[in-house]
C-alpha cells in the first residue's frame, strides 16, 4: 500500500523532469547546439546523481516544517501540490512546486494539529525572494566576465562555437545536479518520514539508506519526465517567455545552477561554515524563478531595456497565491481522503506530562510554576500544547521547544539487531561501542534513549551552545535522530 | 567534442583560404587594369585567366564550407549570417571577373589622358574591397575591431564615387564620339561598382556584428 502512495510524488517528479530539463537545455537544444538525446542523457544522469548524493539537506528542512508521518497524508500533500500547479496553469498564473509543497505541508500541519515552525516558514519564504534575486546578481557578474572575455580573447567564431557547446554541456550537467539535489525535496521530501524502503548494506562500506532509495526512485521519475516530455516543453517554453542565444543561455543556466546548488548542498554549507561565512538555508527553491532571475539579470546588465516588469509582478504574486491555494487544497483533500476514503492521513502526536517528564524538565531548569500547571496533563496534538504554552507569556521559544520535545510520546524499542542498518563510519568507535552496549527495552520518549547514551560517554553529550560548537552539536543531533528513528516503533 | 574542434579548425582554414582568393583577385584586377592602360592586353588576359580560376576555387570552397556548416550543425545561431556573408563576398570576385572580361572582350578605347584617373579609380575601388575583406576576417576572429575597418570601406566607396563622377563629367565634356562616351561611362560604372558592392556587404556585416554581441 505504501508504495502506491508514492505515485503522486512520482507524478510530480515526472513533471519536474520535463520542465527542469527544458529550463536547463531548452536553448541549447532549440538552437541545435546540442542534440536532444545528448541533453536528455546528461540531464537525467545529473539529476539522479544530485538527488541521491545531495538531496538530503533541503528535504530535511521540509521535514522540520512538517514531518508528515502517514503515507496517505504524504500522498495527499504531493497530490494537492500537483493539483495547485495544474489549477494555476489553467488560470495562466505562474506557480512553483517549491511553494506549492510548502503550502501543502502547512495545510497538513493545520489539519493534523501539528505545530508549524513560523520562523522556519519565514526563512523559507525569504529564500523565494532570494532565489531569483541571487540568480539575477550572479547573471550580472557572469555577464560582464563573459563579455570581457569575448571582446578581449581573440577567438575564431567557429572555435567559440565549439567552446560554447562544451560550456553548455558542463553548466547543463552542473545545473541538472543542482536541480536534482535541490528539487528532489519537492518530489520526495514529504515521503521521507514514511519511506516504505529498508536500508540496504552491502559489505562494510556500501550503505544505501531508505531515504536515498526514495530519492533514487524520485530521480528515476524525473529522468522519465526528461525523456518522455521535455522535448515538447523545450519547444514551447523557450519561445513563450524569452529567447536566449547560446552564450546568454550559458550565463542564465550557470547563475541558476549556482543558486540551486547553494540552497541544496550540505558540503558547500560546511565549507562556508569552515570559513566563518554566513550560510544559505537548505531549502527547495523554484528552478523556473531562478532562470527568470538570470534573464532579468542579463537585461539589467544591458541597461534595463526590454525588462518585462509584468513577469516580475507575476512572480511576486505567485509567492503569496501558490502556497495559500496549495494550503487550502491540501487541507480539504486531507479531509476527503480521511473521511471519504477512510485513510489515515496523520499519526497523532501526543504530548503527556507524567512525573518522569516533569522531573526531566526540572533538570532542564524549566520554571516550577509552569511544570506544576503541566503535571499530569495530556495534549492530543502539538498545536494544542503550543496554544496552552502561549498563555505563559514570559516563556521564550527555546523553552517552549524543550517542553514540546521532552513531552512527545512516540514509542521506541531498542533492538540491537537493527543496528546493522546504521552507517558505522558516521559514528566514532566509542559511540558505536555505546550503541551496542544498550540493553533491550521499550521506551515512550526519545529523550530516554538520549539520556541512556549520554550517561555512557562524553561523546554523546552536547557541548555548550556557542558559535564554534554549532556544527558539532548539529552533527550529534543528527546522530541522535538517526538512532531514535531506527528504534522507533513503526505503526504503518 | 574533440571532433567538433578539429572540424572547426578545418573550416576556419577554408574560410581564410576563401578570403585570400577574394583579396588576391582584387590585386590581380588592379594589375590587370594597369596592364591594359599600358597597352599590354596579353598580360591582362593572363591575369583574367587567373581570376577565373580563383573564382571557381572560391565557389567550390564556399559550397564546401556551407555544406560542412549545415551538415555538422556548426554555429547554428550565426550560420544564416555567415552563409549570407560568404555568398555576398563571393559576388565581389564575380564582379571583378566580369569587369576584367569587359576590358578583354570590348577593349574600350580609353584616351591616354584619362589613364591616371582610371588608375586612381581602380585603386580606390579595390581598396574598398580590401578593407571589406579585413572586416570579414575580423568578424570571424576579433569581432570588436570590425567597426574600425568598416568605416574605411565606406570612405573608399565615397572616394571612388567622387573620382567616377569627375571622370564621367570630363568624358562627356570632351569632344568625343557619343558611342565612345557611352562606352567609357559604362566601363567607369563597372569599376566603381566593385566598391559599391563592398559597401553593401559591409552594411550587412555591421548588422551581423551587432547580432554577435551578447
Amino acid at each position: 500500500m505504501n508504495y502506491i502512495f508514492l505515485t503522486s510524488g512520482l507524478l510530480l517528479g515526472w513533471t519536474f523532469g520535463a520542465n527542469g530539463a527544458a529550463n536547463l537545455f531548452g536553448t541549447a537544444v532549440g538552437t541545435k547546439m546540442l542534440k536532444f538525446r545528448t541533453a536528455a542523457i546528461i540531464a537525467s544522469i545529473g539529476m539522479v546523481a544530485g538527488a541521491v548524493l545531495e538531496g538530503g539537506g533541503a528535504s530535511e528542512t521540509l521535514g522540520q516544517l512538517g514531518a508528515i508521518n502517514a503515507s496517505a497524508g504524504a500522498f495527499t500533500v504531493a497530490l494537492a501540490a500537483g493539483a495547485t500547479l495544474a489549477l494555476m496553469a489553467k488560470l495562466r498564473l505562474p506557480g512553483s512546486t517549491s511553494q506549492a509543497i510548502v503550502g501543502g505541508i502547512v495545510g497538513w500541519n493545520l489539519f493534523s494539529g501539528a505545530s508549524t515552525d513560523y520562523s522556519l516558514l519565514a526563512q523559507i519564504a525569504t529564500t523565494w525572494f532570494l532565489c531569483p534575486a541571487l540568480a539575477a546578481f550572479f547573471a550580472i557578474i557572469i555577464y560582464f566576465i563573459t563579455k570581457y572575455l569575448l571582446e578581449n580573447v581573440k577567438m575564431h567564431l567557429l572555435t567559440m562555437d565549439a567552446y560554447t557547446r562544451y560550456a553548455l554541456i558542463i553548466v547543463g550537467a552542473f545545473g541538472a545536479y543542482s536541480f536534482g539535489a535541490n528539487n528532489i525535496a519537492n518530489v520526495m521530501g514529504v515521503f521521507v518520514s514514511t519511506s516504505p524502503f529498508k536500508d540496504i548494506a552491502i559489505g562494510q562500506h556500501i550503505h544505501f539508506s531508505s531515504v536515498r532509495q526514495l530519492f533514487l526512485l524520485g530521480g528515476i521519475a524525473i529522468a522519465v519526465g526528461v525523456f518522455t516530455y521535455s522535448k515538447r516543453v523545450m519547444k514551447t517554453v523557450g519561445r513563450d517567455l524569452y529567447r536566449l542565444t547560446p552564450v546568454t543561455a550559458f550565463i542564465v543556466v550557470l547563475s541558476h545552477s549556482l543558486v540551486l546548488y547553494f540552497f541544496a548542498s550540505n558540503n558547500f554549507r560546511e565549507w562556508l561554515i569552515s570559513l566563518n561565512l554566513p550560510t544559505f538555508p537548505l531549502v527547495p527553491v523554484s528552478s523556473s524563478q531562478a532562470i527568470i532571475g538570470g534573464v532579468i539579470g542579463i537585461a539589467l546588465a544591458k541597461g534595463g531595456r526590454n525588462l518585462q516588469w509584468g513577469v516580475l509582478g507575476k512572480i511576486f504574486s505567485s509567492w503569496i497565491t501558490t502556497p495559500i491555494i496549495a494550503g487550502f487544497i491540501s487541507f480539504f483533500a486531507l479531509f476527503i481522503v480521511q473521511n471519504v476514503f477512510d485513510q489515515k492521513v496523520y499519526d497523532v502526536t501526543i504530548h503527556s506530562f507524567p512525573d518522569m517528564v516533569i522531573e526531566r524538565l526540572e533538570r532542564e531548569e524549566i520554571e516550577g510554576y509552569v511544570l506544576q500547571s503541566l503535571a499530569g496533563m495530556e495534549f492530543s496534538n502539538t498545536r494544542r500544547l503550543r496554544r496552552y504554552l502561549n498563555d505563559f507569556r514570559d516563556l521564550d521559544f527555546e523553552v517552549k521547544d524543550k517542553i514540546v520535545f521532552y513531552s512527545t510520546k512516540e514509542g521506541y524499542e531498542i533492538n540491537r539487531a537493527l543496528l546493522k542498518q546504521i552507517r558505522e563510519e558516521d559514528f566514532t568507535a566509542t559511540q558505536l561501542q555505546d550503541l551496542y552496549s544498550l540493553k533491550s527495552g521499550k521506551f515512550l520518549y526519545s529523550w530516554e534513549i538520549y539520556d541512556l547514551l549520554s550517561e555512557r560517554s562524553d561523546e554523546w553529550k552536547l557541548k555548550p551552545n556557542t558559535e564554534e560548537n554549532i556544527e558539532y552539536n548539529e552533527e550529534l543531533k543528527r546522530k541522535y535522530e538517526c538512532v531514535t528513528e531506527l528504534f522507533k516503533i513503526k505503526h504503518n | 567534442m574533440a571532433a567538433i574542434l578539429k572540424i572547426s579548425k578545418v573550416i576556419e582554414n577554408q574560410i581564410d583560404e576563401f578570403l585570400d582568393l577574394v583579396s588576391e583577385s582584387g590585386m590581380l584586377f588592379r594589375r590587370g587594369i594597369e596592364n591594359y592602360l599600358n597597352g599590354d592586353i596579353k598580360q591582362l588576359n593572363q591575369r583574367l585567366q587567373r581570376v577565373i580560376e580563383y573564382e571557381r576555387k572560391a565557389d567550390n570552397l564556399r559550397v564546401d564550407i556551407e555544406k560542412q556548416l549545415s551538415l555538422r550543425t556548426l554555429i547554428p545561431e550565426n550560420r544564416g549570417d555567415v552563409l549570407s556573408l560568404l555568398e555576398s563576398t563571393d559576388n565581389i570576385i564575380d564582379n571583378i571577373k566580369k569587369t576584367l572580361q569587359i576590358f578583354s572582350i570590348e577593349t574600350p578605347a580609353i584616351p591616354e589622358k584619362y589613364n591616371d584617373q582610371f588608375s586612381e579609380l581602380t585603386d580606390t575601388s579595390i581598396q574598398s574591397a580590401e578593407w571589406l575583406i579585413r572586416s570579414v576576417r575580423a568578424f570571424f576572429k576579433e569581432f570588436m575591431s570590425v567597426k574600425d575597418h568598416i568605416h574605411k570601406v565606406s570612405f573608399y566607396e565615397k572616394e571612388s564615387d567622387d573620382i567616377a563622377f569627375k571622370l564621367k563629367k570630363q568624358i562627356f565634356a570632351d569632344k568625343l564620339d557619343l558611342s565612345l562616351q557611352m562606352h567609357l561611362r559604362y566601363v567607369v560604372s563597372n569599376i566603381e561598382s566593385i566598391s559599391d558592392y563592398a559597401e553593401l556587404v559591409s552594411d550587412r556585416l555591421a548588422i551581423y556584428t551587432i547580432n554577435r554581441m551578447i
